[in-house]
């Protein structure tokens, strides 16, 4: 009996042409979703070390104290001193008040219980100024605080 | 003059340079997590309003940093290594030492009645001491308060606390109840 083969089929070769405009708009999604930053920093921060932390949740009730020696190209303006930072600005303590009613202000009103201000704070600053944020936070009512820091080795 | 026919753009490689790209952004933006210590801050006091009782000393254990940020436990100079070890003894008092925290018997859900103690840790920072080394006496204390916490689930309930539903961590934590008292700090040690 002799073998018949059978006719192959002729598959159509199928174009890859749009794979690269969907991959393209993958891409152009996580260019343009991710932000790098919320914020620029303008001191510089070394978040001490802890292991007993947890994830911050809910980040849009979350707004960040920063705490730290100003950056070395802004320290001709505003000296070597340790600063804080809210908002992209310098600030000194009294401007807390101002800082959490304005956060305050966009949350809506369920939430506005649930703010939590987060200290990012450089682990050479000293308690000193961490103190004084903290008595204007009692001041101002906003008592949930988390004190961002780093795991070790990771 | 004869038209010449361009010749066609091989478009294949366009998808691996976009999917280089598109892991590029994949891989390095961070989503960045932030990590942190979860604490609640006592409201401020009121003129009016009266001062919190009086604290039995047996049930306060003092842990004082100094603006050089040496560590005195109950004026007793110590290591910050050994802080957790000493915060699980002062809080769990497993010999019910007159010096330790007393007890007291509290019905606590899915537990019954329960003894609890009464201890509270007592932090007072000078304004000289470094961020660092508070947060490092902070998280002593928090791992002191977690491994209790773990013993005493794994010991009701079989599982490390983390694993446990909501109730049976609200029971844990009635037993073990986070009292970290942060005083007023000092200022003796010079500002720097």
């Amino acid at each position: 009996m002799k073998l018949v083969r059978k006719k192959k089929k002729n598959i159509g070769s199928y174009s890859s042409s749009s794979m690269s405009d969907i991959v393209f708009m993958l891409l152009f999604f996580f260019m343009v979703t991710t932000t790098m930053r919320e914020e620029e920093v303008k001191v510089n921060i070394k978040l001490p070390e802890a292991t007993e932390i947890a994830k911050l949740e809910r980040k849009d009730l979350t707004c960040y104290v920063n705490v730290g020696t100003p950056m070395i190209a802004l320290r001709g303006m505003y000296g070597t001193d340790t600063r804080m930072q809210l908002n992209d600005k310098f600030s000194t303590v009294d401007d807390i008040r101002d800082f959490v009613a304005a956060k305050r202000e966009q949350l809506s009103e369920a939430d506005r219980a649930q703010l939590t201000v987060a200290f990012k704070i450089d682990d050479q600053t000293r308690m000193g100024i961490v103190t004084d944020v903290k008595q204007e936070l009692r001041r101002c009512q906003a008592l949930k605080i988390n004190y961002l820091a780093n795991h070790p080795g990771k | 003059m004869a038209k010449r026919s361009t010749p066609e753009l091989n478009a294949s490689s366009m998808a691996d340079i976009a999917f280089l790209l598109l892991s590029f952004f994949l891989l390095t933006t961070t989503m960045d997590q932030n990590l942190g210590m979860p604490r609640r801050l006592p409201p401020m006091l009121e003129e009016e309003q009266e001062k919190p009782p009086e604290i039995n000393k047996r049930n306060i254990l003092q842990i004082h940093v100094n603006s050089v940020d040496l560590l005195l436990v109950n004026k007793k100079p110590m290591e910050v290594v050994l802080l957790k070890e000493e915060v699980k003894t002062f809080l769990s008092n497993p010999r019910n030492e007159e010096d330790k925290p007393e007890k007291e018997v509290k019905n606590i859900e899915l537990l019954g009645a329960i003894s609890v103690g009464k201890g509270v840790v007592s932090l007072q920072t000078d304004r000289g001491t470094s961020y660092r080394m508070y947060m490092a006496v902070q998280n002593e204390i928090m791992r002191a308060y977690s491994e209790l916490r773990d013993e005493f689930s794994i010991s009701q309930f079989q599982s490390p606390y983390a694993k446990l539903s909501e109730d049976r961590q609200e029971a844990v934590r009635g037993v073990y109840p986070l009292n970290i008292s942060e005083a007023e700090p000092r200022d003796k040690g010079k500002k720097r």
